[in-house]
């Protein structure tokens, strides 16, 4: 019985993270792209995506080496890109935080933006076990995970084959858009998003891309205290 | 062309760079307890994080050279507006790529 409603998360979350391939594919072919453009050979370009798995972060360091940038300012600026990861880590642990030691290494290797997002969403809608949390996880992560890495390497064997004019640099915007309208689910979560966009927006020329981080942590603090006077 | 050794730096430090920053509180505090105030916070990450993400992408577009494209704000309004109504990821992916579509295949 218990072992049935773990499988059935999986596949609930595999199937419900099918649609990301949308996003996944176009994505992940560009940096194959754009990478082999910049001189990084097939092998050199799928070790990015396997290594690092991380798409803004992965664009920001192949950006910056074409530019000539020092070693370090890359690093730090890739990584600063990635900050949001940490606030991801710290809010996911009170669901997966008691898995065993190789697990929770297991989720923070796969822990990207339609994994987390993904899996928040469902967490909070629905009581799950904490075995069925982690098969979702897994569930969730095998349309997208797998994916990015064979369309990394399709997009390198491509070259520039691929239009350029299509209007995909939508597609990653819309995907998230269409995740926060079913999360937008009490006033605390829209304030949260409101002041969360008008902070991007107004601290949107803060370098190393840090406008992202006060943006998210200012939609945090109104989130809490929007649910701490209403209690909603 | 790229220096070879410093791509490798870059990969590897990367790679080691970002898993700790997804590991960090997963791996550091595991199952006790965090502070109710705390938690608090954490629950309102997603909901902050992805629109201060897409925000800028949809006013300041790449593709445009950062000039605001009225196909681009339309098509993310009601993609948001689909996602909410409809309470559905699909209704708001659907939404915001029928006005990509229509904004790419429409007769000028």
């Amino acid at each position: 019985m218990a072992q049935q409603d773990v499988m059935s998360s999986y596949w609930r979350g595999a199937r419900d993270a099918t649609p990301f391939l949308l996003v996944v594919i176009p994505f992940a072919m560009l940096f194959g792209v754009i990478a082999t453009e910049a001189g990084l050979t097939v092998f050199e370009t799928l070790s990015f995506s396997v290594v690092v798995i991380a798409g803004a972060a992965q664009f920001t360091a192949v950006h910056l080496m074409s530019d000539h940038a020092p070693t370090v300012v890359v690093l730090v600026s890739a990584l600063a890109v990635n900050l949001r990861m940490a606030m991801y880590s710290a809010s996911i642990t009170p669901h997966l935080g008691p898995l065993p030691f190789w697990k929770r290494a297991l989720v923070g290797y796969f822990l990207v933006d339609q994994t987390y997002a993904a899996c928040m969403l469902e967490y909070e809608r629905r009581d799950m076990t904490l075995a069925e949390k982690f098969a979702y996880f897994m569930g969730v992560t095998t349309p997208i995970c797998p994916p990015w890495y064979l369309a990394t390497l399709a997009g390198a064997w491509m070259g520039n084959a691929i239009p350029a004019n299509l209007g995909l640099d939508m597609v990653l915007p819309i995907a998230f858009i269409a995740m926060l309208g079913p999360a937008l689910r009490t006033r605390a979560h829209i304030f949260a998003a409101l002041a969360a966009t008008a902070l991007a927006l107004l601290f949107a020329w803060v370098p190393y891309n840090l406008g992202l981080i006060i943006a998210g942590v200012g939609g945090m603090i109104t989130g809490a205290e929007v649910e701490r006077r209403t209690g909603a | 062309m790229i220096d070879k050794s410093d791509l490798w730096i870059v990969i590897i430090g990367l790679g080691i760079g970002s898993f700790g920053l997804r590991f960090v509180f997963l791996g550091i505090i595991g199952d006790r307890a965090m502070p109710e105030w705390l938690l608090r916070h954490l629950r309102y990450t997603a909901v902050a994080i992805m629109p201060a993400l897409v925000a800028p992408l949809v006013l300041w577009p790449a593709a445009t050279q950062g000039n605001t494209d009225p196909l681009r704000l339309a098509a993310a309004l009601l993609a948001l507006a689909g996602a909410y109504l409809t309470k559905s990821v699909y209704g708001g992916m659907g939404a915001g790529a029928l006005v990509m579509l229509l904004g790419a295949y429409w007769p000028v």
